[in-house]
């Protein structure tokens, strides 16, 4: 009898000890945090996506706190969490929210199997990164997507997918958060993030090619040859071209689609627009030769 | 014409690849193999073959049905665990519980971890060792040679290390006087009614022969097996010259295990070191560990134990045993 | 006889040296030659051409672009078509003259003749002297990697050159470009080599051969036998003894600081024996840089040979030359398998560092199928510069860079040893280069802080 409760003595004598050591030492080294970084922390979407340009979401509560401290909480976004995320944040640190554009991530690049042959074949490690610096891919154009989906990979709401009939990524309007990860993850920048648009609509020249056009055309049916047609016509000041390569600024650009009709490569795209009159009454015309 | 392939270079590549590593360890076992059926008989065909069949199957079904990916059994890795399980057994071991090893074997020292490449312990070591702790009595019933037609009846007796071990135990050199000469048990001529020891374990002369193979096909190279016989050779003479109850050194390199798990077992390339400095080591510390099982420990044979804690300090030796870069010379004067 | 080598790693590839014993022809002249601007390491050359100018062979046709640079000559006589871009090994398009080739003409100042010409009937040529000469040649290392040579002529201040290598080493399989050049034209690379000793002032030269090359070893030495500073270096086969610190620990024994030391902080300056060959021809016989000696090869080639080709010639005009593509798959390299370039198209034209061309066809142009790695350590035990392949190959997978620097990424040669031996085929080179590029740049904006 003597042996267990020596036994049982000793072990609570122990376990005793444990718990005052463990209880004096989280109160010695207990870390002082604003208590509001964890109430902020909680309303923020805890995906840790980098979006905000801060490595997680504790990073961006500091900030925010810190921010409303100096007074002011502009100039920090979550794009994940949107004006929703930022409205309770704003609410909970008594600050108001700055209204920010959303953006969405899009794709600079129609160089589908169909538009863009492929003339060689590669057989390394399938990563746009190893593809890329294996040099300029499989095709003629050593700016366009090589289609291994770094970009795919690299987003963590499942927002982009490669299209296998394509082999260019696609990107889900309603799930991308613009973070901004699939840009960084493109080893040739094709991915850029601009303005949703009103009523989602957008214009943007589809290619990065910086070749010189008959160069850029003979690798790809689509691509910009910087005819300079599309910068005659804005009336917005909204296009530039540099190298070769067109580009139209989201925040200049009325979307008033000149450019598009103009473009004779058919390189600058308009996204959700509705079907014009013209181009359905072409669409009866084939369907009646048919 | 068709298109061009690239990629980054190299363009080429050597005659190496899995399979021909894994079969190059089958063919150099084949001599102990051949011997053991030649001492043992029907036993050790049944044990081998059970258990080189059973690991196929679990390895098999693992693969395809709980981890769902394709099997790679054609790399040869599930049977060479197979054939090395097998080899560590007594030839009497009843076929279920050779079905039980096997299973933990493939399905818990190789599969849980993620397969070839993935294991941190030497599988089939996993297995014997399993088996020894939970089926103690049978895995150490030894059968003596000869017996070629009996299987789970056959007659057993003590194993030289047996005598080893009590000798030690007793403090009683006389009783080394009962072990066979050293040509015979370089041969794996075991007899007086002595049991044998494992399947693969009997003739360190065939296991040898295993070795010179190995080396010449460079499927391994001298470090790890070179590093543990010496160093049992080494520590095993001076506990000798110590005290004479302990066996003398060339004695004890032919005994038990230990040819079969230098040559064999612990120089499983996914369970050692990556450097042929931390090989070394690795080799350094099985031998001490063996002695030290062996001479002190109540198991008389060290070897499986010493190899698969080691193993557990393979990623260890890997982490800080790096290889001298090219060029880090401390102090040359730039230009002279 | 004791052979020298390097003391760690290397592997044994096999040899294929099959255009070995086929003496040189000369490439026939191609119809349009096209010149990259960038045949080089170092800032691309500025043309100074333009469409509708003529030009003869041994003109300039493009200024070096910077200290480190080397300018461009024209290979062929004819009419400039235009200043545009062009494909080039990497299959991106780069800058590039195009000329319509019309006739042979060449600049008269180019001595043609045959007459070997030694130090010793030019006492006016000076240290200074030589290196402007070799500058204003365009020679750029011939080996493959292009270094401009003059620069390499005048090391950094703080270093002291002891000796001259000549890597005659060519221990990558089916090259015989070196080899060739060596039975041909030893005399006039002896005279190249003590142009070179006199520019760096140094009075003591190395040639490593491999051992593959006994007639090489054994003409050199006779025509080096005389003359007590120069030295023939037999050397064992293995690859890379070719790389320029493995040459110079197999020589002198002494093994070159990790990035950036050079090999002149071990007091050695390494060139290639064709650009030993270069800098005679652009030194005493006033010939710039525009023609070289380029093997090719490859095992379903009807009939391999060694060229003297024009810069400028495309790649399929010399494969036709050697009868034209082998049927099914084939991959087309500029340089060796081991650490050649595949090329995407065969428009791409011969350039100062193309020292071949391989094809290889059928089986050999694809990659086996990558398995997990088995952790045999068998790319440890080949890495010439003593890295762990295995490790650095997963971390760059992983992005783990500041874990690559620690593991001295930086050090890696790309010299593809650890791939060519890897038996589960893992494609460790191409995760290398991936994270040494990162980890280079990573060091270049820290240091430019």
């Amino acid at each position: 009898m003597n042996f267990i409760l020596i036994a049982v003595i000793t072990l609570g004598a122990i376990a005793l000890a444990s718990a005052i050591v463990l209880y004096v030492v989280s109160k010695r080294f207990a870390v002082e945090e604003d208590p509001r970084i964890g109430e902020v922390l909680e309303v923020l979407p805890g995906a840790n996506c980098g979006g905000c340009g801060f490595a997680g979401c504790s990073g961006m509560a500091g900030a925010l706190v810190k921010g409303a401290d100096n007074g002011s909480i502009d100039g920090l976004n979550c794009p994940v969490g949107g004006p929703e995320v930022m409205g309770h944040v704003a609410d909970l640190l008594e600050m108001t929210a700055a209204s920010v554009d959303p953006m969405v991530a899009v794709v600079r690049c129609n160089g589908t199997c169909e538009n863009r042959s492929r003339v060689a074949e590669y057989d390394g490690v399938r990563t746009c990164k190893a593809m890329h610096m294996s040099g300029a891919g499989e095709t003629g154009c050593g700016f366009g997507c090589l289609g291994c989906g770094d970009c795919v990979e690299a987003c963590q709401f499942d927002a982009i997918h490669i299209n296998p009939d394509t082999m260019l990524p696609e990107v889900d309007e309603e799930k991308c958060t613009s973070c901004g990860a699939c840009v960084k993850a493109c080893p040739r920048t094709i991915i850029e993030l601009r303005q949703k648009g009103d009523n989602n609509r957008r214009i943007y020249v589809q290619c990065v090619n910086k070749d010189k056009g008959p160069v850029a055309r003979k690798a790809c049916s689509v691509a910009c040859i910087a005819c300079s047609k599309c910068l005659k016509v804005c009336e917005f000041d909204a296009i530039t071209i540099e190298n070769n390569l067109s580009y139209i600024d989201f925040e200049k650009c009325t979307l008033c689609s000149k450019c598009v009709d103009l473009c004779p490569t058919g390189s600058i795209v308009k996204v959700n627009f509705p079907v014009t009159e013209s181009i359905s009454s072409v669409k009866e015309i084939k369907e009646a030769i048919q | 014409m068709n298109k061009l392939v690239v990629s980054l270079s190299p363009h080429a590549h050597g005659s190496d690849s899995v399979e021909r590593n894994m079969r190059g360890v089958i063919i150099a076992l084949m001599p102990a193999l051949l011997i053991s059926f030649y001492y043992f008989g029907l036993g050790s065909v049944v044990v081998c073959l059970t258990s080189v069949a059973a690991c196929l199957f679990f390895e098999w079904a693992i693969s395809k049905y709980v981890l769902k990916r394709q099997p790679s059994l054609t790399d040869g890795s599930a049977m060479l665990t197979g054939l090395l399980l097998g080899m560590n057994l007594p030839s009497n071991l009843p076929v279920w519980i050779i079905l039980v090893g096997a299973l933990i074997a493939i399905g818990v020292g190789k599969m849980s971890f993620g397969g070839l490449g993935a294991n941190i312990f030497n599988p089939a070591l996993v297995g014997r060792c399993f088996l020894l702790v939970s089926f103690p009595a049978p895995m150490t019933l030894w059968p003596v040679q000869g017996q070629l037609t009996t299987y789970t009846d056959a007659v057993t007796g003590a194993t030289p290390l047996g005598l080893m071990k009590w000798a030690i135990k007793s403090g009683n050199s006389d009783v080394l006087n009962g072990l066979p000469s050293s040509i015979d048990m370089l041969l794996g001529n075991i007899s007086n009614g002595m049991g044998a020891g494992t399947i693969g374990e009997v003739s360190a002369l065939a296991l040898l022969l295993g070795l010179i193979y190995l080396l010449w096909k460079k499927v391994i190279t001298w470090h790890i097996p070179i590093s543990i016989i010496l160093t049992v050779f080494v520590l095993s003479g001076l506990m000798h010259l110590y005290k004479p109850y302990y066996a003398n050194p060339v004695q004890v390199i032919l005994s038990g295990g230990l040819m079969l798990g230098a040559i064999f077992m612990a120089t499983d390339y996914v369970t050692s070191p990556m450097t042929y400095k931390g090989q070394l080591i690795y080799g350094v510390c099985i031998g001490l560990l063996t002695i030290v099982i062996r001479n002190f420990g109540s198991y008389p044979e060290g070897m499986s134990f010493a190899i698969l804690i080691m193993n557990a300090f393979t990623p260890l030796i890997n982490h800080y045993v790096k290889p001298k870069r090219f060029g880090e010379v401390p102090a040359k004067k730039k230009g002279e | 006889m004791k052979l020298h080598t390097f003391s760690k790693g290397g592997v044994h590839p096999k040899e294929y040296k099959l255009s070995h014993d086929i003496a040189t022809i000369k490439a026939e002249l191609p119809k349009v030659a096209i010149f990259p601007l960038s045949q080089h390491i170092g800032a691309p050359a500025k043309a100074v051409v333009k469409r509708g100018d003529k030009v003869k062979v041994g003109t300039l046709i493009a200024d070096a672009g910077g200290f480190v640079s080397a300018p461009l000559y024209s290979s062929v006589s004819g009419t400039i078509a235009k200043v545009d871009t062009a494909i080039d090994a990497t299959g991106y398009q780069v800058p590039a003259i195009y000329i319509n080739v019309e006739g042979d003409d060449w600049e008269d100042a180019i001595d043609r003749s045959a007459t070997l010409e030694t130090l010793a009937n030019h006492p006016e040529l000076d240290a200074e002297e030589i290196i402007k000469r070799v500058k204003n040649a365009g020679v750029t290392g011939m080996g493959g990697a292009g270094f401009p040579t003059h620069v390499k002529l005048m090391p950094p201040k703080d270093t002291s050159a002891e000796c001259v290598i000549i890597n005659a080493v060519e221990c990558e399989p089916y090259i015989t470009s070196d080899y060739r050049l060596m039975m041909e034209h030893a005399d006039e690379i002896v005279v190249g080599v003590e142009l070179l000793m006199k520019a760096v002032s140094v009075d003591k030269a190395y040639i490593g051969i491999e051992e593959n090359k006994p007639e090489a070893i054994t003409l050199m030495s006779e025509k080096t036998a005389a003359n007590g500073r120069i030295k023939v270096v037999p050397l064992k086969q293995k690859y890379p003894q070719g790389g320029e610190k493995q040459l110079v620990e197999a020589v002198t024994g002494r093994q070159v600081p990790a990035p950036p030391a050079l090999p002149v902080h071990v007091g050695a300056i390494v060139q290639n024996v064709g650009t030993a060959f270069a800098v005679y021809q652009a030194v005493m016989k006033k010939k710039p840089l525009f023609e070289r000696y380029t093997t090719v090869t490859g095992r379903q080639i009807d009939h391999p040979c060694n060229f003297l080709a024009r810069m400028g010639t495309p790649f399929s005009q010399l494969i036709e030359a050697c009868g034209g593509m082998p049927e099914g798959d084939n991959k087309v390299l500029a340089g060796g398998p081991m650490m050649g370039k595949a090329v995407i198209s065969l428009d791409v034209p011969v350039c100062k560092g193309t020292n071949s061309i391989t094809v290889l066809s059928g089986a050999d142009a694809r990659r086996k199928q990558s398995e997990p790695c088995i952790r045999c350590g068998k790319c440890v035990s080949v890495c010439p510069m003593g890295l762990e392949p295995y490790l650095i190959a997963t971390f760059s997978s992983l992005q783990r860079f500041d874990e690559l620097e620690k593991e001295s990424i930086t050090n890696c040669i790309s010299c593809g040893s650890c791939q060519y031996t890897c038996p589960a085929h893992r494609p460790l080179l191409d995760n290398i280069v991936q994270g040494k590029a990162v980890v280079m740049e990573m060091i270049k904006s820290r240091n430019k802080k």
